[in-house]
């Protein structure tokens, strides 16, 4: 008789559900997981050493470009932790537009991955929902920052800008036309905060359109309950955070545990769940994103009534007003240096995380005072999350790995930095 | 806020004492413990398991390159040694958090793992070894992680270019990717600067006054 042997397998690079660049060599032994070897560092762009070279606010657009799914919670976490260094307070409208923009991101990156981990698993129609309800979210980040995805929205101190008071309109063209197009332009004729006051009108019932295709599913099921189940303890060890650790029935979330902005304000719950496999993860954050909606009509309300500052108002730290480096002398001389050498941090190190949404997302900047940072640190949750996929795919079929790759949330952009 | 730190800075020390003498610090609300590299391990278990503290997870770990390091209030870092490797504990159970900062020595940074009691410092040890060359001893499988494969070099040691040793591209005549020197030159728009600011000078005269205090 032959002698057995187990099969090495292959997963990757280029496999359309591997989510990027994973390569993931798996050890079969028939069809069953005996060990999984991620390789990555294949999107590995060194950001960490680009940031040492380059003043602080130059690297705010290289941390949109991390978890390119949810740009605006990596900028936050860095903000913060310049803030932190800087000992500097931001604006509570610039607060709560961080929240806001936070939320939005947190559904963008939902959506990205409802629509994705379905279609790993054989669900169509969910891409196509999801990708519908992403192009508004998109519409307002472009709005806000004139960038659909890669905004550099926030600055230490504050946001770059106020809201805008009207949207962008689509335009009749060969194949729409006029009528067609006013009628997409129907919930652009107010402010940004009009239309996105209208899409969380919207929304609840979209997600409940979701939730008619795959809660209750009986394939979405088969695929998805006891697959890659972790215990609380399991994952406390292995690093896990966000959703993942949520799933496995423990509470933690750094909005209610540590409120950063304006979050200590704002009603909200956090859902959990209780076997920690990949349909209760699914549950958790699908309920995440009714949170968020919660979370974002809340401060659509209090912003439409609290106009004010969005930008600390020292200009040796924050970019002047346009209008003030026009006809101020010290506003001019503010915007020169900020331009050729930007500002120093005092000396010193600093951690800060924030719930992004896959997990904590933090950054631990050492300072020595100059203008650069010694050495900037990014904690990226999907590292961590992808570490553990060895442990979690053990014993499984090969066709449950497409379903924790799904279910982990992974962005290489993120994890390879 | 603060008032819990220092509280907790106390207890970490009172249960360490057996160990060694810490030096903790707070700073920006943030807890930072000095261990020895030799106690690293000790430490952490106790960090881990002491129902009080229970850092039950490790939320990362990064090597730090001090080699041109200019700061002057940390000038008790200077002298010390160029590696660190600094990790960040979280405690869900408890809800605070602590650095843990060990100085490795200069020519031969080793330290011990620590996968054996976080599993999830895997991947953040062998991260830190392949950006820094620190090496872990006991870690089941110290492997470069993010850079290529055959890579040479640590890019996050400060005498590591910015643009790199090596450049590639495809050789047509030998019908495969050739590496070669680099041909850029690194360029430097705005130069690193440390000014003498009075506006945190005040800070530091009162945190210096706070600590003798």
């Amino acid at each position: 008789m032959s002698e057995i042997q187990n099969y090495t397998l292959n997963f990757g690079p280029q496999h359309p559900a591997a989510h990027g660049v994973l390569r993931l060599v798996l050890e079969l032994d028939g069809e069953v997981i005996q060990r999984a070897d991620p390789h990555v560092g294949l999107l590995h762009r060194g950001t960490e050493k680009l940031a040492e070279s380059r003043i602080y606010n130059q690297s705010i657009g290289y941390m949109d470009r991390l978890d390119y799914v949810s740009m605006m919670c990596n900028e936050h976490a860095y903000c913060m932790t310049i803030e932190k260094l800087l000992e500097i307070e931001v604006p509570e409208r610039a607060q709560y537009i961080r929240v806001m923009f936070d939320e939005i991101t947190r559904i963008l990156n939902h959506l990205m991955w409802l629509g994705t981990h379905a279609l790993d698993v054989g669900a169509m129609t969910m891409f196509l929902y999801c990708f519908r309800e992403r192009e508004d979210l998109m519409d307002a980040y472009e709005a806000v920052s004139g960038a659909r995805m890669h905004a550099s929205y926030y600055r230490p101190g504050g946001v770059y800008r106020d809201l805008p008071d009207s949207m962008p309109q689509y335009k009749a063209s060969q194949w729409h036309s006029q009528s067609e197009v006013k009628e997409q332009n129907k919930n652009r004729q107010g402010s940004l905060l009009d239309f996105l006051k209208d899409f969380t009108n919207r929304f609840e019932t979209y997600v409940d359109e979701y939730e008619t295709l795959l809660t209750n599913n009986r394939i979405w099921k088969q695929r998805t309950v006891d697959i890659g189940t972790v215990t609380a303890e399991e994952a406390k060890d292995l690093g896990l955070t966000g959703p993942m650790l949520r799933a496995s029935g423990v509470a933690w979330d750094l909005r209610k545990m540590e409120p950063y902005e304006v979050y200590d304000k704002i009603d909200f719950d956090i859902p959990v769940g209780t076997n920690g496999d990949s349909y209760d993860r699914y549950v958790v954050r699908i309920e995440e994103m009714r949170q968020s909606n919660r979370i974002i009509s809340q401060c659509i309300d209090w912003l439409q009534d609290n106009p004010g500052p969005v930008m600390h108002e020292d200009h040796k730290l924050t970019m002047p007003e346009r209008m003030d480096m026009k006809e101020d002398m010290e506003g001019l001389i503010h915007h020169f240096k900020h331009f050729t050498e930007g500002y120093s941090v005092p000396e010193g190190e600093a951690y800060c995380g924030i719930e992004h949404p896959k997990g904590e997302f933090g950054t631990y900047i050492v300072s020595d005072g100059a203008n650069k940072p010694y050495r900037l640190k990014i904690r990226a949750p999907g590292f961590a999350h992808l570490s553990a996929i060895n442990f979690l795919v053990k014993g499984h079929m090969l066709a449950d790995v497409v379903t924790v790759i799904g279910t982990l949330d992974i962005v290489f952009g993120e994890i390879d930095r | 806020m603060s008032q819990y730190y220092s509280e907790l800075s106390d207890k970490v020390s009172a249960k360490l004492a057996e160990i060694e003498a810490i030096q903790a610090t707070i700073a920006y609300r943030e807890l930072t413990i000095e261990v020895s590299k030799e106690n690293l391990t000790q430490v952490c278990q106790i960090l881990r398991d002491d129902q009080e503290l229970a850092f039950d997870t490790l939320i990362d770990v990064c090597g730090v390159d001090y080699s041109t390091y200019e700061g002057s209030a940390l000038a008790s870092t200077k002298g010390k040694t160029r590696y660190a490797s600094v990790y960040h504990l979280l405690s869900v159970k408890n809800n605070h958090r602590i650095r843990v900062r060990t100085w490795l020595d200069d020519d031969f940074p080793m330290v011990d793992s620590v996968t054996g009691i976080w599993s999830g410092a895997n991947w953040f040890e062998r991260e830190a070894f392949d950006l820094l060359g620190i090496l872990y001893s006991g870690h089941p499988d110290l492997r470069r992680i993010l850079t290529d494969y055959g890579f040479i070099g640590h890019p996050l040691r400060k005498d590591f270019p910015l643009v790199g040793q090596v450049e590639m591209r495809y050789d047509a005549n030998k019908q495969r990717v050739i590496y070669e020197p680099v041909t850029l030159e690194e360029r430097v728009n705005i130069p690193r600067v440390i000014r003498d600011d009075n506006r945190y000078a005040e800070r530091e005269s009162e945190q210096k006054n706070g600590d003798q205090a």
